[in-house]
């Protein structure tokens, strides 16, 4: 185990040395674009633990991030002064109430039927935030000022392009060592269980269906720092975010990148914002069409996403 | 509350047209469930692409009932092509591949048709004009044609599938899919035509749908998430739970709409939805399983 380790740990500490430079070198469109992925890739690593982990496939992760984004504008337009703790506690709650009244609904139900229901839970919230314009800005969503960089006792600094990059690569480093280790965990081996064979797991005597919530709670809580992180990046929250689109791009950065690796949805949203700029310089807003049919090629082709496609490659 | 009883018949009547309209949809979704285990995501695009062709035949042809079967004819061949390049390589694995892949289809779909027809709905004349009068509206005769319509169309796939040489192949399919192969039944290609058929409902719908609601190449999600609505609620991969549902969801959402905004009256259906997967997992209108 140890020695099959050390070159993952060599490629992990080279990736977040590149990524803790980028900053410094790029330009500001492509630094904006890294942090962006980086963001991204929070919200699929998030929906991994459901899509590859526990085998549940989540159409329905948009209500988590999008519960973020609000839960954080509701910090910072609330309290004064602005503060990113506090930002970051408020989107937590929002969308930890929401995954825990998901969780308790759509983990009684199985594949498709839990799809759908995840579908058709972010649309209810959708239709909530939409049309309660007095509460959420309605189509509008809201904007408010950016959260200073505070720590208690050491004063605050605005946020820079470079240092927000820093602050959301922490983050999102720290999320994921903390994914990791709770899918290496006994639990996260029970998860797989329940993955791999849910009616033996069952007859073994774990109790699927908690498992199931806490796993719906835990994918939710990241999905929700996912959205606070967006909403501080770009000051504005917008129903847009809780609309089915992002719940559909959330799916496809897991299948681009390879389902139940951590890494591999993050490979995945770098992936798919690299193609849809590359592409939508050539064909403007069309850029799905391509990136559409590369996905369902994919999903027939290649079902072990990129990563999968790789290490097999190297494997041989 | 002081909703005259004019308005709740006349939503009564709404109800029941909108409600044959998604029957129609659903029963193509369910039928290709039942049959093949595939979740089809893009069965509301099938039923916007059914529109667009449709709104196209329309106008060059001049005739709304060869427009409906240029439109049908056209999706169901469409269909087959998608089931063999994108379906067909997806039997024997996990159904929640076959919701991937035609969410990929979806996305594709939906883009083209605003690449090709552009953002604005386009409507379709209807052919019957006549109006009469419900209370204090006239309303117009072709939406209770539509449903008429909507109900001869499924009631011709039942006949079909009760009677017909082919149907009875496709149920057999439904019920074992190895044993139907053993029989000699060449399930690939029953797995075809069944897609294809789903394909030509939704187009009919969606050139049925045109002239009350236009044509845009958004509306294909709004169909699929009703559709699953409607298919889970009936029961997954039972026709006649599928109507029934269809119908109840619609009056639901209609005298809904009576009390708040349209906008918000469709989460009535979305709750109908989660109490049924509550209460009863298989469906409203099957009955209990042993």
């Amino acid at each position: 185990m140890r020695r099959l380790d050390t070159p993952y740990w060599i490629g992990f500490g080279l990736v977040l040395a590149a990524l803790v430079v980028a900053p410094l070198v790029l330009p500001e469109f492509w630094r904006r674009f890294v942090t962006e992925i980086l963001i991204w890739g929070l919200l699929a690593m998030s929906s991994d633990i459901l899509v590859g982990y526990t085998g549940m496939v989540s159409f329905g992760h948009s209500v988590f991030f999008g519960l973020g984004m609000y839960g954080a504008a509701a910090a910072l337009l609330t309290v004064r002064p602005p503060n990113l703790w506090l930002a970051i506690v408020y989107g937590l709650i929002g969308a930890g109430a929401v995954a825990a009244f998901v969780a308790y609904f759509a983990t009684r139900l199985r594949d498709i039927y839990f799809s759908i229901t995840t579908l058709v839970f972010s649309q209810i919230f959708f239709v909530i935030i939409f049309t309660w314009t007095e509460v959420t800005g309605g189509e509008n969503g809201l904007t408010f000022r950016q959260p200073p960089f505070a720590l208690p006792g050491l004063g605050a600094i605005a946020f820079t392009g470079a240092t927000l990059h820093w602050f959301v690569l922490a983050v999102v480093t720290i999320s994921f060592l903390l994914l990791r280790r709770v899918t290496r965990s006994p639990f996260g081996m029970v998860l797989q269980a329940i993955r791999e064979n849910e009616p033996r797991a069952r007859a073994i005597g774990y109790s699927v269906e908690r498992y199931k919530i806490v796993a719906v709670m835990l994918s939710g809580l990241f999905g929700g720092l996912a959205g606070v992180l967006y909403a501080i990046q770009n000051k504005f929250a917008a129903p847009d975010f809780v609309f089915f689109v992002v719940s559909g791009e959330v799916v496809i950065f897991n299948v681009m990148g390879g389902m139940g690796t951590l890494v591999g949805p993050v490979a995945g949203a770098a992936f798919f914002l690299l193609l849809r700029e590359g592409i939508s310089r050539y064909f403007t807003e069309y850029y799905l069409i391509p990136v559409g049919i590369i996905f369902t090629a994919m999903v027939i082709f290649m079902p072990q996403g990129l990563l999968g496609f790789a290490r097999r490659r190297l494997n041989q | 509350m002081g909703i005259p009883l004019e308005q709740i018949l006349i939503q009564t009547v709404n109800g029941l047209v909108n409600g044959m309209i998604l029957a129609l949809v659903a029963s193509g979704l369910t039928l290709i469930f039942g049959i093949m285990d595939v979740v089809n995501f893009a069965h509301g695009d099938l039923v916007m692409l059914g529109g667009f062709v449709g709104a196209m035949a329309v106008a060059s042809t001049g005739s709304f009932w060869l427009g409906l079967l240029i439109a049908a004819v056209t999706i169901a061949v469409f269909g087959s092509v998608l089931q063999v390049t994108t379906l067909r390589p997806l039997i024997g694995r996990d159904p929640l591949t076959t919701i991937l892949a035609t969410f990929g289809m979806s996305l594709v779909l939906q883009k083209y048709a605003l690449w090709q027809w552009g953002p604005s709905a386009r409507q379709i004349t209807e052919p019957v004009t006549a109006e009469f009068n419900l209370f204090y509206l006239q309303y117009p005769w072709y939406r209770i044609l539509t449903a008429v319509l909507a109900a001869v169309i499924i009631g011709t796939l039942y006949l079909f599938l009760q009677r017909g040489k082919y149907g009875i192949w496709i149920r057999a399919t439904t019920q074992d899919r190895v044993m139907a192969s053993a029989m000699g039944i060449p399930v690939p290609l029953v797995h075809t035509v069944v897609f294809a058929i789903g394909a030509a409902m939704a187009a009919a719908s969606g050139v049925l749908f045109g002239p009350i609601g236009g044509v845009t190449q958004t509306m294909g999600f709004n169909f699929t998430l009703r559709a699953f609505i409607v298919v889970v609620v009936g029961g997954m991969g039972n026709l006649g739970g599928s109507i029934l549902a269809s119908i109840f969801i619609s009056l639901l959402e209609a005298y809904a709409a009576l009390v708040v905004s349209p906008a918000q009256a469709v989460i009535v259906s979305f709750v109908a939805l989660i109490l049924t997967l509550l209460f009863r997992p298989t469906g409203l209108f099957v009955p209990t399983p042993k």
